[in-house]
């Protein structure tokens, strides 16, 4: 039984639309649905507020091995009809390759995960902007050095999506998620700076906004009077949320089709050891701790746990189905996608096995480092083939164990493959930031800082 | 649409009591093709069709969007728009409007969906070949052709009605080459805000030779220094300084909230005397070219630094109305789904009187960069980082050895103080994709060849 506007029906136009294929043909269907709502504060006042519902569809042909696609913004009935002839009609100028394919299912139960809560459905707008006034507020409050608040919403996505395929598959899922964002400008002595805050949840009751202040004020106040540091070679201890920047990129030369299209480092290197014993990585969107947690991949298969480094040694690579019949694997359920794209291999929901020094220990251990609390840059100044990065950093010194004084406008830089080999602890404070990867508190030596 | 609907609904928007109601209608197709690890891998085509519908009341904006463009679905959008303005007394008002005549700008020789899919994927087999044919290190190419068309419609409640028809077309060539040292990629891109007769003029042989040199050069790099010294950009290959160093610190929404570093600072001196810097919508088929705004009015050239001097920020609709000034014109929105705000169009430092070979010649010692990719700000302290992916070593005034990926860190106000040389070079760079809040547009940026005295480089070499 389904209401309108539920699963029930995405399913139903996902089956429909696949159901219109040709002899010899292979089709995918992917529907899609979102309802958001945001909410901007300032200045004690709705900045704006914003509420839609996104639709669309991405529809996959293959035949003979070729491969064709189309997407709509929109599920009426005869766009999608001409999405699907337009598909068909771009397989035609595809090449063949005898690899493609849709995914066939695997046996494989997808995690249970309670991914949306009644609670969200109900919370009232009103609601909703109080929230946002509210964090706004408590910003301004939290210290004296606080000057204006840039940025202060709440977010929310109801998200729910289809797909069937001509190889018996017909999933269906649904999430939701929201979440607080906080930007407070501080200022001291004529040095400004920004800082950023965030909580997220299922729900609004699982939102912290006085977690999301501090992080945003305390943060962006301890900057203030930042210098240029000397550059040198030191020892770096990377903030949490610097970590899960870096995780992002690693898991992206951690696919088995950059692999296969010779475009990772780690290309051939399956049972060797490419990084320090303390690290074990693992993709794992079955965790229902991750935001990003979901029981089915972009092209309907199980989302599943799956090894990538233990104890520093490579385990393997993700695959969707295209690398994994090209590599001779099954797919590891690691497709991700949205209606307007055809599925790819994305590491989701990367996560490292924590250590089990606190963050305080580790700190307390550095004699002469920096602790690294932002960097910038990342999409220009990291390589993913050939490793070599170098990004803009912002943070603390740390001298005889402690928080000294701050430094910006400098740069880390070493190569991803070093990287992984100088990881010297991994700390406790394991957390699920935002939509990505893990945090942890990382502490890597002999990196290069540069500064003046 | 009928703009007699349009003016209903921007009635019934206004129902509830808003000071201001829009409706910005989109239509967009896009076509790609992609080839990659030696095989034309797919060929892909979108469409999207809505209209967003924001309703301001004093400081708040009310924003919904829709898929459905009938009459029926337009009031519900606008209903729920308006839903943020309660004190109004429920009438209706009448909106009246008056269509503009479309201001010159670009427009398509020849649309790209009349082009054939068998000719769009020819370009990508004649790039590849050519790319694979410059050496026997280069072991991957990917290129990529892309075009798409966005008509728009922006109506208003001060009786605004204008449209547009926007077409732009790109490609792009990616390599990598091989040898002792690991792997290094070379890319090569171009666009513009036109159709298929793009190609009448960029050779995509060339594009894929350019994009296999920079691979294997690199291969040959060494570690690029880390350290502050003087550093030459090519002309057309580091507009993105200025994009990232000013650009953004000159949006009138950062500024009007103390998040730029340049806030109250018009008028005053801010850059060498060297620098002027404009950012400019109505730039021939330039990326970031457009005839109006995503808010409806006509692109503009504006002037943001005069010989060193600030003069004027960059401004939307709204953010100039809270002024009483007018905009600027660079209001702008991705998609239907999305707010406009203020955003660049084609920002570039114009044209200064050195010879370029002459600034390289005078530098004793720094690094020559040739090309930049893409950058970061923060512009509530002005430092910014942008990525260099081709550069080399200048040594006693002449360039020498090829140096790997890295990036350079700079804060903005500073940077602008320490250009002391502009050649005579001026030339657009690539086509950039700009993001901010979640929103991406696209936008052009260039430069003549110049000197920055002193700019940070985060490598690795001692």
């Amino acid at each position: 039984m389904s209401a309108p506007g539920s699963l029930g029906d995405l399913a139903d136009v996902a089956a429909r639309v696949t159901g219109w294929t040709a002899p010899g043909e292979e089709v995918e269907t992917y529907v899609e649905r979102s309802r958001t709502t945001n909410v901007r504060a300032y200045h004690g006042e709705v900045e704006s507020l914003s509420s839609a519902e996104t639709v669309g569809a991405g529809i996959r042909v293959i035949i003979d091995g070729r491969q064709g696609f189309a997407w709509a913004g929109t599920l009426d009935e005869t766009v999608l009809k001409e999405a699907l002839e337009e598909a068909r009609d771009n397989a035609a100028f595809g090449q063949a390759d005898a690899f493609i394919g849709l995914a066939t299912p695997d046996g494989v139960a997808p995690p249970s995960l309670p991914l949306v809560s009644d609670e969200l459905r109900s919370t009232s707008t009103a609601a909703k902007i109080d929230l946002a006034l509210e964090l706004e507020k408590r910003a301004l409050a939290r210290d004296a050095r606080v000057t204006g608040v840039r940025v202060a919403s709440y977010s929310d996505v109801i998200g729910e999506m289809a797909i069937a395929t001509t190889q018996d598959i017909l999933v269906t899922s649904e999430s939701a998620a929201c979440y607080i964002s906080v930007a407070p400008l501080v200022n001291a002595d004529g040095d400004t700076q920004i800082g950023g805050g965030m909580s997220m949840g299922r729900a609004p009751s699982e939102l912290d906004i006085d977690r999301a202040v501090a992080d945003g004020v305390d943060r962006a106040v301890r900057l203030l009077g930042a210098t240029k540091p000397k550059s040198r070679r030191l020892t770096v201890v990377l903030d949490p949320h610097v970590t899960a920047s870096f995780l992002s990129i690693i898991g992206g030369t951690l696919s088995g089709d950059a692999v296969l299209k010779g475009r990772s480092l780690f290309a051939g290197r399956a049972g060797e050891q490419v990084a320090a014993p303390c690290i074990t990585l693992a993709s794992d969107p079955t965790d229902p701790g991750s935001i990003g947690a979901e029981p089915y991949d972009g092209e309907g298969l199980a989302r599943r746990r799956v090894s990538l480094i233990e104890d520093g040694t490579l385990q393997g690579f993700l695959y969707d189905t295209y690398a994994g019949r090209r590599a001779g694997r099954a797919s590891t359920g690691s497709a991700s996608r949205s209606y307007r794209s055809t599925p790819g291999v994305g590491a989701a929901s990367l996560t490292l096995v924590p250590g089990t020094t606190s963050q305080a220990a580790l700190i307390a251990s550095v004699a002469d480092g920096v602790y690294v609390q932002e960097v910038s840059g990342l999409h220009s100044g990291v390589n993913p083939v050939s490793g070599d990065f170098s990004v803009g950093a912002t943070g603390l010194t740390i001298r005889d164990g402690v928080f000294a004084e701050p430094f910006r406008e400098a740069t880390i830089a070493s190569t991803l493959q070093r990287m992984l080999l100088d990881v010297a602890a991994v700390g406790a404070d394991h957390e699920w930031l935002g939509g990505g990867p893990a945090g942890v508190t990382l502490v890597i030596s002999d990196v290069s800082l540069g500064g003046s | 649409m009928d703009q007699t609907v349009v003016g209903r609904v921007l009635g019934v928007a206004l129902r509830t009591g808003g000071d201001f109601a829009e409706v910005f209608v989109e239509e967009a197709r896009s076509s790609s093709a992609r080839l990659d690890d030696g095989k034309v891998e797919q060929v892909s085509s979108g469409r999207s069709r809505g209209a967003g519908i924001r309703v301001v009341v004093g400081d708040t904006t009310g924003f919904a969007h829709t898929a459905d463009l009938t009459e029926a679905g337009l009031l519900l959008a606008a209903e729920a728009a308006s839903a943020v303005a309660r004190q109004g007394g429920g009438q209706t008002r009448t909106v009246s409007l008056s269509s503009r005549g479309a201001p010159p700008g670009p427009s398509a020789a020849i649309l790209p969906e009349t082009i054939t899919k068998a000719a769009k994927v020819d370009l990508l087999v004649r790039a590849e070949a050519s790319a694979r044919a410059a050496g026997g290190a280069i072991r991957q190419v990917t290129a990529m052709y892309a075009d798409n068309r966005r008509q728009i419609l922006v109506a208003n409640s001060d009786g605004l009605y204008a449209t547009d028809d926007q077409v732009k077309t790109n490609f792009s060539v990616s390599a990598v080459a091989s040898g002792d040292a690991g792997m290094q990629t070379g890319r090569e891109s171009q666009g513009y805000t036109m159709g298929w007769e793009f190609f009448d003029d960029f050779d995509v042989e060339e594009a894929g030779r350019l994009a296999a040199r920079r691979a294997i050069t690199k291969l040959d790099a060494r570690p690029a220094p880390s350290g502050t010294m003087p550093v030459v950009i090519k002309s057309g290959g580091g507009g993105v300084l200025f994009h990232e160093a000013c650009g953004h610190g000159l949006e009138a929404d950062l500024v009007g909230k103390k998040a730029s570093v340049f806030q109250g600072r018009r008028g005053e001196q801010v850059a060498s005397p060297l620098v002027t810097l404009v950012d400019d919508g109505t730039m021939g088929h330039e990326w970031g070219t457009y005839r109006i705004d995503d808010e409806g009015h006509p692109a503009a050239h504006n002037v943001l630094i005069s010989d060193g001097i600030l003069t004027d920020y960059m401004y939307d609709f709204l953010r100039a109305r809270e002024e009483g000034r007018p905009t600027s014109t660079n209001g702008r929105r991705q998609s239907y789904r999305h707010l406009p705000m203020v955003r660049m169009t084609n920002t570039f430092l114009v044209n200064g009187t050195e010879d370029p070979d002459e600034i390289i010649r005078q530098t004793p010692h720094g690094v020559y960069v040739a090309n930049l990719g893409g950058g970061q700000v923060n512009t509530a302290t002005g430092d910014f980082v942008f990525g260099m992916t081709e550069a080399y070593l200048i040594e006693d005034g002449v360039i020498t050895h090829p140096l790997r990926d890295a990036n350079l860190i700079g804060n903005g106000p500073e940077v602008l103080t320490l250009i002391d040389a502009v050649g005579n070079d001026f030339a657009m760079g690539s086509p950039g994709l700009c993001g901010k809040d979640g929103q991406g547009v696209p936008v052009g940026d260039g430069q003549p060849t110049l000197r920055v005295q002193a700019l940070t480089i985060g490598g690795t070499a001692a």
